[in-house]
């Protein structure tokens, strides 16, 4: 099965480059210490809103020259009272490679902001690394709590039936008839101030599994009244196998095929959950970085018009969203032969 | 449902009450007089019973600014209904016949050029491209920013006045349009193919009814069921995109009703705008039923 799946996913073209974009998003959050110009806590408070720096091969003669840049040095226009950034030319910059642990780095007096920099002056290109491990890996958290709670109380109600079935349904249609993103904002806004980063990370991957568990343990109830009354969980049953063995060696099982498609299809849903949250300021707080909270600073007029490097973490959302979502439509396609005929 | 919201709330460590306490201009008897009728001081389970019998009467308690929580939800309720309300039409007007083109043209570059457009229609974030919208609206000056009416608007003539709303409405309803659109046209490509393949199709091909009348007549009418089905929960899912949405445009709404509230941690307006929502979803997924009974002969059949 898995063969089939990593034979498709390298077939189809569109597949192909959702897999290599994906790979290299997450090989750079792996080496995001090595390839970051600047370390987790950085920040300079003289260059806030610095705008990208640029880089130059061709130095001011026409020749080439070893990259270098400028810093930038900020102006206050007292007539328009705007504050415009313009290059101190007095100094180059020549840029270092794999030097103290960065694959790019300046001296110490130079800057090098490949994004700019945000209102703290923290630089968006290195955040962006730190930011993305959060955002990426929240979403696969959500689903490793989810699952398991939401098979076993499909499995549960679907196998035992009748009242117990009633009850646990019922439980979970009202879970499903709170709109959503009401209900995780509102569990998002009950968790204390002040807690740990890491703390806060946990409580909201718990947040975000406790939104999805019940649509999911609906479907799979479905698919286990569909098998319950087959020979092989009868041959177990007769064999006086218990009744939480059925369910979770015969029965539960027989779901693997759609818990991957559900799987892969509803990352990318966690990750736009989690961006919204934090977007809202009540997902991952500052200082940590993540892609929506990052994006929590184009609110503001002022930033989007004139500063527009602060977006850059939306088109990461963007390309990285798009990702799953082609792989999970091919996977879906390899493993749901219903889908096959859709081609 | 009721329970589950309530008790969420309640558990939580805010005092409901902080908000009003720290508000000078809510008296002192005011703020009795809610502790009173929330029964702060005895145990949950009264505080359900006197919140929910409350609740049924229409008293839903003040916010944290001393104004009614019943008046301020008249007056989002009907904003975010005619956002949604729009949406869905619009939706539903172009996703069916998009959904169906691609589903007869499979295979074809209008197809794929159809799977692309809606993938990146699924992948932006609501949020993203609000913000992005902004950014247009600010740069071009063609679109009002914020809000669902001008300032001026209480002078205005009748016909000036629809085309004020309309004109704010553009750009919420586009987003929402474009990720809803998304979906629903996978869908319905989804549904058709699958119908489409079904033994029933083959044979009025069979019997040599022209390919039109196939789809139309035949195919679309057994595609377009499964999603009548859906359509309640795609309420709530609107719903949800809508929050975000409403709060980046600054549009009067239910969603951003809720997201201030939550901010402020007003309690009273938590819970009714929490329990509104769920009330249009109920109501979303009993229209939709109606509709099905309506569109499909077969549930009728049982019910007569």
């Amino acid at each position: 099965m898995f063969k089939e799946i990593y034979q498709n996913l390298i077939k189809d073209k569109f597949a192909r480059i959702a897999l290599v974009v994906l790979v290299i998003i997450y090989a750079a959050l792996l080496f995001a210490d090595f390839i970051a110009p600047y370390g987790r806590d950085f920040s300079d408070r003289t260059m806030a809103y610095v705008p990208p720096s640029k880089v130059f091969t061709i130095d001011e003669n026409g020749k080439f020259s070893r990259p270098y840049t400028y810093n930038y040095i900020r102006d206050f226009d007292d007539e328009n009272l705007q504050i415009t950034y313009r290059f101190d030319r007095s100094k180059k910059h020549y840029l270092r490679f794999f030097r103290a642990g960065h694959l790019v780095s300046v001296p110490e007096d130079g800057r090098l902001f490949l994004l700019g920099t945000d209102i703290n002056g923290r630089d968006v290109f290195s955040r962006l690394l730190f930011g993305g491990r959060i955002s990426m890996t929240i979403g696969f958290l959500a689903l490793f709590v989810l699952f398991p709670i939401g098979l076993l109380y499909g499995g549960i109600a679907g196998y035992f039936g009748g009242k117990t079935d009633m009850l646990m349904m019922r439980f979970a249609e009202a879970v499903m008839s709170i709109p959503s993103f009401y209900l995780l904002i509102i569990l998002a806004s009950i968790l204390p101030s002040g807690m740990k980063s890491v703390q806060r990370f946990m409580l909201i991957v718990v947040i975000l599994a406790l939104i999805g568990w019940a649509g999911f343990a609906r479907v799979v109830r479905g698919m286990v009244l569909s098998v319950k009354d087959l020979e092989f969980v009868q041959a177990a049953k007769s064999i006086g196998a218990s009744r939480l063995r059925i369910i979770i060696k015969h029965i539960l099982p027989q779901t693997t095929s759609y818990v991957i498609v559900a799987m892969t299809l509803s990352v990318p849903s966690y990750i736009l959950s989690e961006s919204g949250l934090s977007f809202l300021g009540l997902g991952i707080q500052q200082p940590d970085a993540s892609w929506g909270n990052m994006l929590k600073e184009a609110q503001e007029f002022i930033n989007i018009i004139s500063r527009p490097w602060l977006l850059t973490p939306g088109f990461l959302i963007f390309v990285a969203v798009l990702a799953f979502n082609v792989i999970g439509d091919t996977i879906r396609d390899v493993l749901d032969p219903k889908s096959k005929v859709r081609g | 449902m009721s329970l589950i919201s309530f008790f969420i709330i309640r558990l939580s460590p805010v005092d409901p009450l902080a908000e009003l306490k720290l508000n000078p201009s809510v008296s002192k008897e005011t703020l009795q007089r809610e502790t009173e009728r929330l029964g702060l001081d005895k145990p949950i389970t009264v505080q359900y019973g006197k919140w929910a019998r409350s609740f049924l009467k229409g008293d839903l308690g003040i916010t944290s600014n001393g104004e009614q929580v019943s008046v301020k939800l008249k007056e989002r309720i009907p904003n975010t209904l005619l956002l949604t309300v729009i949406v869905i039409f619009l939706t539903w007007i172009a996703g069916v016949p998009l959904g169906v083109l691609a589903a007869v043209n499979r295979q074809t570059p209008l197809d794929r050029i159809l799977t692309v457009l809606t993938s990146v229609g699924m992948a932006i974030p609501s949020f993203f491209f609000a913000v992005l919208l902004l950014i247009f609206a600010v740069k071009t000056g063609w679109f009002p920013v914020g809000g669902l009416t001008s300032s001026n608007f209480l002078e205005m003539t009748f016909g000036a006045k629809v085309w004020d709303i309309t004109h704010h409405l553009i750009l919420p309803v586009t987003v929402l349009f474009t990720i809803s659109l998304a979906g629903l046209q996978r869908q319905m490509r989804g549904n058709l193919l699958d119908v489409l393949d079904s033994d029933y199709v083959k044979f009025a091909r069979a019997k040599g009814l022209s390919e039109a009348k196939v789809i139309y007549k035949h195919a679309l009418r057994n595609a377009v069921n499964p999603m009548i089905t859906m359509l309640g929960f795609e309420f709530a899912g609107l719903l949800s995109g809508a929050a975000l949405t409403e709060y980046v445009f600054q549009y009067p709404g239910l969603g951003r009703l809720i997201l201030e509230a939550v901010l402020r941690s007003d309690i009273n307006l938590v819970m009714a705008s929490l329990m509104m929502g769920a009330v249009m979803l109920v109501l979303g997924n009993l229209l939709a039923d109606i509709m099905l009974i309506l569109t499909d002969p077969r549930i009728r059949g049982q019910h007569v």
